[in-house]
C-alpha cells in the first residue's frame, strides 16, 4: 500500500529512458545502413555480390531503421515524457508502456532480419510482411491506450498543444498502418495487397505521404512545442497560432498524397487536387515554423552559447526549407523535371536529416541528462562538435543531390533537333558520380556525429544513475 | 448528381466552415488569459 502511494507520486521515466537510449542506438545503425547503400551507389562492388547485402534489400532496411526505429523510439520517448509532465500525472499503465517498448524493439529486430532475407510486401515504407504488421498494430493500439489513458487521468484541465500533435500522430498512424497493410496472406512470409492497380498506388501514396505528414511531422511538432520552449526557457510564441497550426495541418495533410503519382494512371483531377492541397500545406507548415522560431524572440543570444538550442532552431530552418521545397515540387510542371530524380531523395533528406533528425537530437540532448539525474550531458563540447558535423553533413548531402537531381532531370529530357534523346540513361548515371561521392561523404559526417552522441550518452548514463522525478504536489491552474 | 457526391460536397464545405470557425475562435481576445496559462504548462514544474 505504502509502495503504491509512492509509485503513484512519481513519473514513469523508465520507459522514457529505454526509448531514449534505443533512439540513439538505432540512429547510429540506421544512418550506418544509409552510408553503406550510399557508398554502394558510388562503388557498386560494395554489395559484395550477396543477395542479403544488395542495394534493393538494404535500402528498405535503412528507411525502416531511420524512420521507425530511430524516429519511432524518439517519438515514444518524448511523447511519454511530455504527456506526463504536461498532464502532471504518471503514465496510465506501466505494464502496457513496458509492452510498447519491448514490442517495438521486437518489430525492429524482425525488420532487421526479414528485410535482408528478401521478405517484403514491396510497398515503400510499408515493406514489412503481414505477421510483423499485426505486431505493429497491437503495439500501436497499446501506445494509444497508454497515451490517451494518461490524458484521461490528467491533473490539469487544459490539454497542452504538444499532446494534440502527439495524439493526432498516434491516431493517424494507426489508421494509415491498418489501411495500408490490408493484405491477403499466402503463407507466413508472403501476402498480396488487398487493393489492385491504381487504387493500390493511391492507397500506397495516401499512406506514404501521410507517413511523412503524421509520423515525420505531427509527432515531431509535438516535440517542438515542448522542447523548444523548455530549452529557450520561454513559452511558445503564440498559443492561438499553435491551435490554428494544428487544425490547418489536420484539415490539409490527408489530401496531399496524389502528388507522388503525377503523370500516372491516376485520374488527372486527383493529381490536380493533390497538387493544390500540397500548395495550401505551405501555409500551416510555415505558420508552425514561425511559431517555433519566434519563441526565441528576445533570447536570440542563447543560440551563441547553447548547442542544444541550436539543434532545435536549425531543425526549424530545415523544416521551413523542406516545406517550401515540397509544395514547389508538387506543382505538376516542376514535378515533370524532379520526379524519379535524386532531387526527390535530396528533398526527403533535407526533411529527414535536417528537420526530424535535428529536432530529435536536440530533444534527446535535453532529456538524457535529466533522465540520469545530471544537469547537462557529459560533454557539452561534444554536442557542439556533433552540431557542426551534422550541419555540414546535411548541407553536403542535399546540395549534392539538388545538383545531381536537376542535372539528370535535364539530361533525361534533352532532345536533339531531330527529336531523338540527347543522352543515354547510362550517361546520366556516369555524370552523377561526383555528387554520389559527396552525398556519401555528407551521410558519413552525419553518422559520425551520431556516434559521438552515442558515446556522450553512454558517458552521461554511466556517470549518473536513473533518476526518479516526483509529480508536483500542488496542482496548478489551466 | 448522385447522392454520394452531394454528401462529399457537403462534408468538404462543412469542414471548411468549421476550420474558419476555429480560426476565428482561436484569435478572439477573450481567452487570452486562458491561453497564457496554457502556454506556461511546460513550466509548471521541474
Amino acid at each position: 500500500m505504502q509502495n503504491a502511494t509512492v509509485k503513484a507520486a512519481t513519473y514513469n521515466d523508465t520507459v522514457v529512458r529505454q526509448f531514449a537510449i534505443m533512439a540513439v542506438v538505432w540512429g547510429v545503425v540506421g544512418t550506418l545502413m544509409g552510408v553503406i547503400i550510399a557508398s554502394q551507389l558510388v562503388w557498386p562492388e560494395l554489395n559484395l555480390g550477396l543477395p542479403f547485402t544488395s542495394f534493393g534489400r538494404l535500402r528498405p532496411l535503412h528507411t525502416n531503421a531511420v524512420i521507425f526505429a530511430f524516429g519511432g523510439c524518439a517519438l515514444f520517448a518524448t511523447s511519454y515524457y511530455v504527456v506526463q509532465r504536461t498532464c502532471q500525472t504518471r503514465l496510465f499503465s506501466d505494464k502496457l508502456a513496458s509492452f510498447t517498448f519491448w514490442g517495438w524493439q521486437a518489430v525492429i529486430v524482425a525488420a532487421a532480419i526479414s528485410l535482408p532475407l528478401g521478405y517484403t510486401q514491396g510497398k515503400e515504407y510499408g515493406e514489412l510482411e503481414w505477421p510483423i504488421d499485426i505486431l505493429i498494430a497491437i503495439v500501436w493500439i497499446s501506445y494509444a491506450i497508454v497515451f490517451f489513458g494518461t490524458i484521461g487521468i490528467r491533473k490539469v484541465k487544459h490539454i497542452y498543444v504538444a499532446n494534440w500533435f502527439y495524439g493526432a500522430f498516434i491516431l493517424a498512424v494507426a489508421l494509415l498502418h491498418i489501411v495500408e497493410s490490408a493484405a491477403i496472406p499466402a503463407g507466413w512470409f508472403k501476402s498480396y495487397s488487398a487493393y489492385a492497380g491504381v487504387q493500390d498506388a493511391m492507397v500506397q501514396w495516401w499512406y506514404g505521404h501521410n507517413a511523412v505528414g503524421f509520423f515525420l511531422t505531427a509527432g515531431f511538432l509535438g516535440m517542438m512545442y515542448y522542447f523548444v520552449p523548455k530549452q529557450a526557457e520561454r513559452p511558445v510564441y503564440s498559443y492561438s497560432l499553435s491551435i490554428v497550426h494544428f487544425w490547418a495541418l489536420i484539415f490539409t495533410y490527408m489530401w496531399a498524397g496524389p502528388h507522388h503519382l503525377h503523370y500516372t494512371a491516376l485520374p488527372d483531377w486527383t493529381q490536380s487536387l493533390g497538387m493544390v492541397l500540397s500548395l495550401i500545406l505551405f501555409a500551416p507548415s510555415w505558420g508552425g515554423m514561425i511559431n517555433g522560431i519566434m519563441t526565441l524572440s528576445g533570447a536570440w543570444h542563447k543560440l551563441r552559447t547553447d548547442p542544444i538550442l541550436r539543434f532545435l532552431i536549425v531543425s526549424l530552418s530545415f523544416y521551413g526549407m523542406s516545406t517550401f521545397e515540397g509544395p514547389m515540387m508538387a506543382i505538376k510542371t516542376v514535378n515533370a523535371l524532379s520526379h524519379y530524380t535524386d532531387w526527390t531523395v535530396g528533398h526527403v533528406h533535407s526533411g529527414a536529416l535536417g528537420w526530424v533528425g535535428f529536432i530529435s537530437i536536440g530533444s534527446l540532448y535535453f532529456l538524457i541528462p535529466r533522465l540520469f539525474g545530471q544537469k547537462t550531458m557529459y560533454s557539452v563540447k561534444a554536442i557542439e562538435v556533433h552540431f557542426w558535423m551534422a550541419t555540414i553533413g546535411v548541407v553536403l548531402y542535399i546540395a549534392a543531390l539538388w545538383i545531381s537531381g536537376v542535372m539528370e532531370g535535364l539530361m533525361w529530357r534533352a532532345m536533339n533537333a531531330d527529336g531523338t534523346l540527347a543522352y543515354t540513361f547510362v550517361e546520366s548515371v556516369k555524370a552523377k558520380f561526383p555528387y554520389y561521392f559527396t552525398r556519401a561523404l555528407g551521410g558519413f559526417l552525419y553518422m559520425s556525429g551520431l556516434v559521438i552522441m552515442l558515446w556522450n550518452t553512454y558517458k552521461t548514463a554511466t556517470n549518473g544513475k536513473p533518476a526518479t522525478v516526483e509529480v508536483p504536489a500542488v496542482v496548478a491552474h489551466a | 448528381m448522385d447522392m454520394i457526391n452531394v454528401l462529399r460536397i457537403v462534408f468538404t464545405v462543412l469542414s471548411f466552415v468549421l476550420f474558419i470557425a476555429i480560426l476565428v475562435w482561436a484569435w478572439r481576445n477573450r481567452h487570452s488569459a486562458q491561453f497564457k496559462d496554457a502556454q506556461n504548462l511546460p513550466f509548471d514544474q521541474d
